[in-house]
């Protein structure tokens, strides 16, 4: 046990993709987490009735709740594909450095362009959200 | 170099039963939750600027009632699993820690009531 690495010391320790991207995919856990709230006042109000549900929407329609869609939306996206990331690294595939960093940059973009894709349609179906 | 065995050194330091439960439920969780969590959000921006009517029609398919269903036990169940992690990792307070974890799985359960109860009530009032 003795020779075995030592846990880096975070306040030292130059933040690296990887040792980013792990935080990262802790913290849009706990913010996706919170989310379901968003989800369970969105099913509330359809369950409860079309002026309820009407109220809701409106909620939708505000500007900074827009705002806090589209994050939670790119969090969703980041956890999606990242947790693919950490599959594949539970079955034992990719994890020399050259290929983590190669997937961890795919795992960037790809949750970025889906969440333009997403939002881009949000914004251009017709009586849409804008 | 130690002279030890594999076997003798691991020996008495803990079951090696259910060491790996919360590990694999958390992973099986996940798998399940890809195509489920995606085939939602797909939905959703097809019926998101739908009215009422034809939000509470599309809960109310049979085939999206289960998969509704299905998705709120799995996302709950892995949010539990994920979270109980962040709070053993962070919270060392024995006092705090059994209740936040006991919070955690109070909060988790009953967002998922919720969210079932509303999806049956819509889905049984117009089968």
């Amino acid at each position: 046990m003795s020779n075995r690495p030592i846990s880096p010391h975070l306040q030292i320790y130059r933040p690296q993709l990887t040792s980013v991207m792990s935080i990262t995919h802790r913290m849009t856990g706990i913010f996706l987490s919170l989310g379901t709230l968003v989800l369970l006042f969105w099913l509330a109000a359809a369950a409860s009735g079309a002026e309820q549900y009407q109220a809701a929407q409106s909620v939708f329609d505000m500007v900074i709740v827009k705002l806090v869609l589209v994050g939670w939306t790119w969090a969703f996206f980041y956890h999606l594909s990242n947790g693919i990331r950490h599959l594949c690294w539970d079955a034992g595939r990719g994890l020399d450095i050259p290929t983590a960093y190669a997937s961890g940059y795919a795992v960037l973009a790809v949750s970025v362009v889906l969440t333009l894709l997403v939002w881009g349609y949000v914004f251009a179906v017709p009586g849409g959200a804008a | 170099m130690s002279l030890r065995s594999d076997l003798g050194r691991v020996k008495g330091l803990g079951s090696a039963k259910e060491g790996v439960h919360h590990w694999r439920l958390q992973r099986i969780t996940a798998i399940a939750l890809v195509p489920l969590s995606l085939w939602f959000v797909v939905s959703l921006l097809c019926v998101f600027n739908g009215t009422h009517a034809e939000v509470v029609e599309w809960v109310a398919a049979p085939y999206v009632t289960v998969l509704l269903v299905a998705l709120t036990v799995l996302l709950f169940w892995h949010l539990q699993l994920g979270l109980q992690v962040v709070i053993e990792d962070y919270v060392h307070t024995a006092f705090k820690q059994i209740a936040l974890q006991i919070a955690l799985r109070v909060a988790a359960g009953f967002g998922a009531l919720v969210a079932i109860v509303s999806i049956l009530k819509i889905s049984l009032a117009l089968g």
